[in-house]
């Protein structure tokens, strides 16, 4: 198991660098960065100094190595906009990610797990339809699209909820909620297909058997066995909400990395740019890592702690 | 082989996922054919140039919220006809979603080829560059290649078939390496055939109906890849229109003029709608090999 996991922590480690080499390639690819940071009436006498400040008159191979070195410092240089430290902006941001896509993933999971199994329970009734259309329109809807929807009819026609800004609570509502929408319904056919699977396994026919409601083969017996593939289908969501913060933000004026980002690139604010794009390529890496180790501790044929009952799974 | 019309008569069991076409799939269709269409007849289906500008007209209404009959969808701030300036942006929109999707799956196909011919570094190192693709969400690495490159509607095509190319190259890869061994491709091989006739005469007709399936399935989040960035105003530049910048726009005026973003908003969703449900209804019929989840 442990070498397993240290094989996985090498891959994570792979995927990184070759995102961080890849982010060096394009920006040198795109031209001289002194051209694309410096104006262009910009004296030659301190056109040279900035290269020289910057190392952009030694090697290729050595400013890569210079590059990944001040990466992992989390040193991306200085934002345009103020002056300040990029990677500052990106801490100042982040929190307020984590907060509308936390609160968002757990608004989806509180409504399309439930709807999923219960669709699966009652397969083929108006519920199960429900469902399946709902999934169906979170795989469809455009993001923005619905968020512009929410916004006519909550803020602007009701006028119950504020459309724009994070003072309150209540600010969080409309973004949090066109977030999860769209993630709750595929979260529901995700649930009623892993729901149905397992409930047609011979174990569950077999609790079935003998006497077990049926509730409670799902809360003892199914759940915990669809646990693994809903890790998987998170980590994967996981990416699917941080572009949708991108977008969700930008309408709400949420200030998380996403707005940073779309910001950022308007005014090609490179230093940012580079600190968003490779926190967020950490932060996925991290969660496909941690969706691995919960999966072998859940797991218990992969050998994790998860024993005793002699759960079959 | 078997190629698309010769596909082994849908075997025999699923035969609950029916071959015919439901109505709602039916009407996807139908919808899905208006849009190209449209596209495709822009210029004599519009009323007015997506350009032409009335002041003395702005923000009328929609026909049916009594606005005049001059303008049946209303007419945005610098009184543009809506519906002039939807037929174009559909066209702008479905054109930059058909090249994306395009270049994206030659692009991975040939990679997935490559890399389940080569096997050894030269596979490793493409799969290591998939799996790197699939750790930072397609938006944000096309946001970044904005920023770094500038905007121009080049880059921007190249940039919207992003989303998926990893797709088609994984499954170009499984399905070559698996049909690879086949006696088939062995006798084949052992009449003396090149690699590149091997590839494109053999492999590729068995593996085209996984691969349109895919396309299908791709063609929505392409659209929303390229609308999102539009309508964030980082993707096609006015005065060119489309329907993400539409929606982009009319987003100021939603107190207002709700017209100007409701519909090009639901012009995106039915397509992408209409696509999903037909993809579904095409893997089911067409692709023995990926069953629906």
């Amino acid at each position: 198991m442990l070498q397993f996991l240290a094989f996985r922590a090498a891959r994570a480690f792979v995927t990184v660098l070759i995102c961080v080499s890849a982010v060096f390639i394009a920006l040198r690819l795109a031209g001289d960065p002194a051209d694309i940071m410096l104006s262009i009436d910009t004296p030659p006498d301190v056109r040279s100094y900035y290269r020289e400040l910057w190392g952009l008159d030694r090697p290729l191979i050595e400013q890569y190595l210079r590059y990944l070195a001040a990466v992992a410092r989390g040193d991306f240089g200085l934002s345009f906009g103020d002056d300040r430290p990029a990677f500052e902006a990106v801490r100042e941001a982040l929190p307020k990610t984590v907060l509308l896509g936390g609160s968002a993933l757990l608004l989806a999971l509180l409504i399309g797990l439930p709807l999923g199994v219960l669709a699966a329970l009652r397969h083929n009734s108006a519920i199960d339809r429900l469902a399946m259309a709902s999934a169906v329109f979170g795989y469809a809807i455009p993001i923005f699209f619905l968020g512009i929807l929410l916004i006519l009819l909550f803020a602007l026609k009701l006028r119950v909820l504020p459309s724009a800004g994070s003072e309150t609570a209540w600010h969080l509502v409309l973004p949090v909620v066109t977030l999860a929408l769209p993630l709750a319904g595929r979260l529901a056919r995700f649930a009623r297909t892993s729901t149905l699977e397992v409930l047609g396994k011979p174990f569950i026919r077999a609790a079935r058997g003998r006497g077990v409601m049926p509730l409670a083969v799902i809360l003892r017996h199914a759940l915990p066995n669809a646990a693994v593939p809903l890790l998987m289908f998170l980590g994967i969501e996981i990416g699917g909400i941080l572009a949708g913060s991108a977008v969700v933000e930008t309408i709400f004026a949420w200030p998380g990395i996403g707005r940073l980002l779309v910001d950022s690139v308007s005014t090609r604010d490179l230093a940012v740019v580079q600190a968003v794009i490779l926190t967020v390529t950490v932060i996925m890496v991290a969660a496909n890592l941690l969706v691995d180790i919960l999966h072998i501790l859940i797991d218990p044929r992969l050998g994790g702690f998860a024993r005793g009952s002699g759960r079959p799974a | 082989m078997t190629s698309l019309d010769t596909l082994p008569a849908p075997a025999a069991p699923p035969r609950r996922h029916g071959r015919g076409m439901s109505p709602v799939v039916r009407l996807s269709a139908g919808f899905l054919v208006a849009v190209v269409g449209v596209a495709l007849l822009a210029d004599w289906l519009a009323p007015l140039h997506y350009t032409t500008q009335n002041l003395a007209a702005r923000l009328k209404p929609p026909l049916f919220e009594s606005g005049g009959v001059t303008h049946w969808l209303g007419t945005d701030q610098l009184g543009r006809d809506i519906l002039s300036r939807l037929i174009f942006a559909i066209r702008t929109s479905i054109l930059i979603a058909v090249a994306g999707t395009l270049i994206g799956a030659v692009f991975g196909t040939l990679l997935g080829f490559v890399a389940a011919r080569c096997r050894g570094l030269v596979d490793q190192t493409i799969m290591m560059a998939v799996d790197a693709q699939a750790a930072i969400p397609a938006l944000f690495l096309a946001l970044t290649m904005l920023a770094f490159f500038g905007n121009n509607i080049l880059l921007f095509i190249v940039l919207v078939s992003i989303d998926g190319w990893d797709r088609y190259t994984r499954l170009a890869r499984g399905l070559v390496v698996s049909e690879q061994e086949s006696d088939y491709i062995n006798a084949v091989e052992g009449l003396g055939a090149s690699t590149a006739r091997v590839m494109l005469g053999h492999l590729l007709p068995n593996i085209v109906a996984a691969l349109v399936v895919q396309a299908t399935l791709n063609f929505p989040g392409t659209i929303l890849l390229e609308t999102s960035l539009s309508f964030l105003g980082l993707g096609v530049q006015p005065p060119e229109t489309s329907l993400g910048l539409m929606l982009g726009e009319g987003r100021r005026y939603l107190l207002n003029a709700w017209w100007i973003a409701v519909f090009p908003g639901l012009a995106i969703f039915l397509t992408t709608l209409s696509m999903s449900l037909f993809g579904d209804w095409l893997r089911d019929r067409f692709d023995p090999t990926t069953q629906r989840n």
